[in-house]
């Protein structure tokens, strides 16, 4: 028998989410803050009436929800699954009242694309679009990459003993302190620390390839705050091929990866515990995927013909397939020659890339290194189970921050969540099939969504069906939650529906 | 006969040819079909936008046709003509550019663009005047006496 959900449940999932709305209202302040900075006046009217809905919102629901009791589980995981969408209409506001984007759908979308830290994207005359919103589009995606939960755990959420549960259902299962609140202010910590290093690395590149400084510390944190979360939107519509510099594609390079890596292992490299990158189950399946989806990429490329000399061939294939791998999806070629230029091999090496990731616990999207990691030690196991005496007792272990044996509970949800990540990235794949695009297109198109990736081989455009739209928006929603809380937020859908 | 030949045939390649060199390429046609185009001479106009940037003896000046931008690399006295670029407060010069189309430049890096000879500003830019529109405002109005409203009464249900 199924049960209803109580009123008490109703009233700690709107009061949390009451709290959540509210915190990303007062987020609204930092662009209003930059629209009066370059005055641009018809923008910081944008942001002020979604921050006043935001803040009317998050109020109301906090008034009229009041509760002190803690969440239960199942609350945290909709809390999170509810903010997420919530975030993306209330984010979508400023962007649809500029002008830029055909339709509230379209900015949904973006704005979705941003949080989920996605980086495909819907906005038209990109190049004209104001500084103020251009500082929002990134911002949602550097608030995104830490989870939106995060923040609210960081700075408007205090003393909260259910934070755990808002902080999981964000796909971030993995404690980095004993206390989850000085978890997420460590993961800011690192990120802010990054960001101050990244941003003045960006702004000395770009000033030394001819932009003007201010210009190049505005691009220069913009970008830092989407490659460091591996979000993939850039100021300008060329994305990084606007800025015509191999030093820049190299900063960001590192930047991807640094996001790319589990905010746990920031935590023992700062700490003084450096071989743990060596020694890491994720650095090291990473480094094997990387330098295997690169070769199945060189080998397309070199067999296209596209590219003379081998660096020229590295340095293209090279970063679309990094940008894919750790999700970010900054482009250094037009989506017309990913799909018209490069030959199927070379694609399937970047889907390859964007369907694995990165890090647990890192800004990425898609399968993951520890899944991965997890997975083929367990086959491994299993062979030489069938090879050794069947007297012998096969024991495994992997390195994720301590020795640990392999078992049952650690590949189970790891092969639950591939199935779950390839099943995803098959559906987009069958709908854009629907819709006439060819396969491989489709596949890659529906992959970059749903590994929150951003790539794009030209499916993704203002006039793309709008039902695709919706699939994308809930494949980038599903993909960047992992599953669980959506699965708990259908349920208790479900529940409310059929319970008794 | 062979010589009437010769000519009807060399004035069919300079129709041809003639056709993609002298009709201003569009960016889509371009990205589209770089096959058509890789080594040739093209003439490409658009929306000089964001920024100049300045290399040495050349710059880079990215052209945006209303579909996509594509990078031009020219001697920096020929990007010096442009006064304005496209921003939000901005509109750019919309510039005419002859050059050698790259559809992998090896000289860039593989990057996709146009080695420019020339350059023509057909329409001078100009600063926008920017507009807030009535309805905006008095939203943000509306919505900030109803946010006050909300707080007193959160504030007195508290009490």
């Amino acid at each position: 028998m199924i049960l209803k959900p109580g009123l008490d449940d109703v009233k700690n999932i709107g009061y949390y989410l009451g709290k959540v709305i509210l915190g990303l209202g007062l987020t609204m302040c930092l662009p209003i803050l930059i629209g009066l900075a370059y005055r641009e006046n018809s923008p910081v009217f944008d942001f002020l009436i979604a921050a006043e809905a935001a803040l009317i919102l998050g109020l109301a629901l906090k008034t009229l929800c009041h509760s002190n009791k803690d969440l239960s589980w199942m609350q945290g995981m909709i809390v999170v699954s509810l903010s997420w969408v919530v975030a993306m209409f209330i984010g979508a506001i400023p962007l649809y009242l500029s002008g830029h984007w055909r339709s509230f759908l379209d900015a949904c979308f973006d704005s979705m694309s941003g949080f989920a830290t996605t980086g495909l994207a819907l906005g038209a005359d990109l190049d004209h679009l104001s500084y103020t919103h251009n500082f929002w589009r990134h911002l949602i995606m550097f608030i995104g990459g830490q989870g939106i939960v995060v923040v609210a755990l960081s700075f408007f959420i205090k003393g909260l003993s259910g934070a755990f549960k808002m902080y999981v259902g964000e796909a971030r299962d993995e404690r980095i302190m004993p206390n989850v609140v000085h978890t997420s202010r460590f993961i800011w910590l690192v990120s802010l620390v990054y960001f101050v290093l990244g941003t003045s690395s960006l702004t000395i590149i770009g000033a030394a390839s001819g932009m003007q400084i201010p210009k190049a510390l505005f691009h220069g944190a913009c970008v830092f705050m989407t490659a460091f979360d591996t979000g993939g939107f850039c100021p300008q519509s060329q994305s990084i091929l606007y800025y015509h510099s191999f030093p820049f594609e190299v900063a960001t390079v590192v930047i991807m990866i640094l996001g790319a890596l589990n905010f746990k292992l920031h935590y023992h490299i700062w700490t003084g515990n450096r071989k743990e990158i060596y020694r890491n189950i994720e650095t090291g399946t990473f480094f094997i995927t990387v330098v295997s989806a690169f070769l199945v990429t060189a080998v397309g490329l070199a067999q296209t013909g596209i590219y003379q000399g081998a660096f020229v061939l590295f340095r293209k294939g090279f970063y679309q397939l990094i940008s894919g791998h750790t999700g970010t999806g900054f482009q250094s070629v037009y989506p017309q020659q990913l799909a018209g230029e490069w030959n199927d091999l070379a694609v399937v090496g970047v889907i390859c890339g964007m369907a694995l990731g990165g890090a647990v616990c890192s800004t990425t999207g898609a399968i993951k290194m520890l899944r991965l990691g997890i997975i083929f030690k367990a086959m491994a196991q299993d062979v030489k189970r069938i090879i050794l005496p069947e007297r012998a007792i096969v024991v495994k272990k992997f390195h994720h921050i301590r020795e640990t044996f392999l078992k049952d509970t650690h590949v189970r949800p790891a092969l639950l969540n591939t199935l779950a990540y390839l099943l995803l990235y098959g559906v987009g794949t069958l709908v854009g099939m629907f819709f006439g695009y060819p396969f491989l297109h489709s596949l890659f198109e529906s992959t970059s969504a749903a590994a929150n990736v951003g790539l794009s081989c030209g499916i993704t455009s203002a006039g793309m069906p709008a039902l695709l739209k919706v699939v994308y928006i809930l494949q980038m929603w599903a993909g960047r939650l992992e599953f669980m809380s959506v699965f708990t937020l259908v349920g208790f859908i479900v529940a409310a529906i059929k319970g008794k | 006969m062979i010589k009437l030949t010769l000519y009807i045939c060399a004035c069919m390649v300079f129709l041809v040819f003639g056709s993609v060199c002298a009709q201003p390429a569009e960016s889509r046609e371009l990205v589209s079909r770089t096959d058509l185009y890789d080594g040739k001479t093209v003439v490409y106009e658009g929306e000089a936008i964001g920024d100049i940037m300045v290399r040495g003896d050349h710059a880079w000046v990215n052209l945006h046709d209303g579909s996509y931008a594509i990078g031009v690399w020219i001697k920096r006295e020929a990007a010096a003509l442009i006064t304005h670029t496209g921003g939000y407060k901005s509109k750019g010069d919309w510039v005419e550019v002859t050059g050698v189309f790259n559809k992998a430049c090896p000289q860039h890096g593989g990057d996709l663009d146009i080695h420019g000879e020339s350059l023509r500003i057909i329409t001078p830019g100009a600063l926008r005047q920017e507009m807030v529109s009535q309805d905006k405002k008095n939203i943000a109005y509306i919505l900030a006496g109803v946010l006050c409203l909300v707080m007193i009464v959160s504030l007195f249900m508290k009490k």
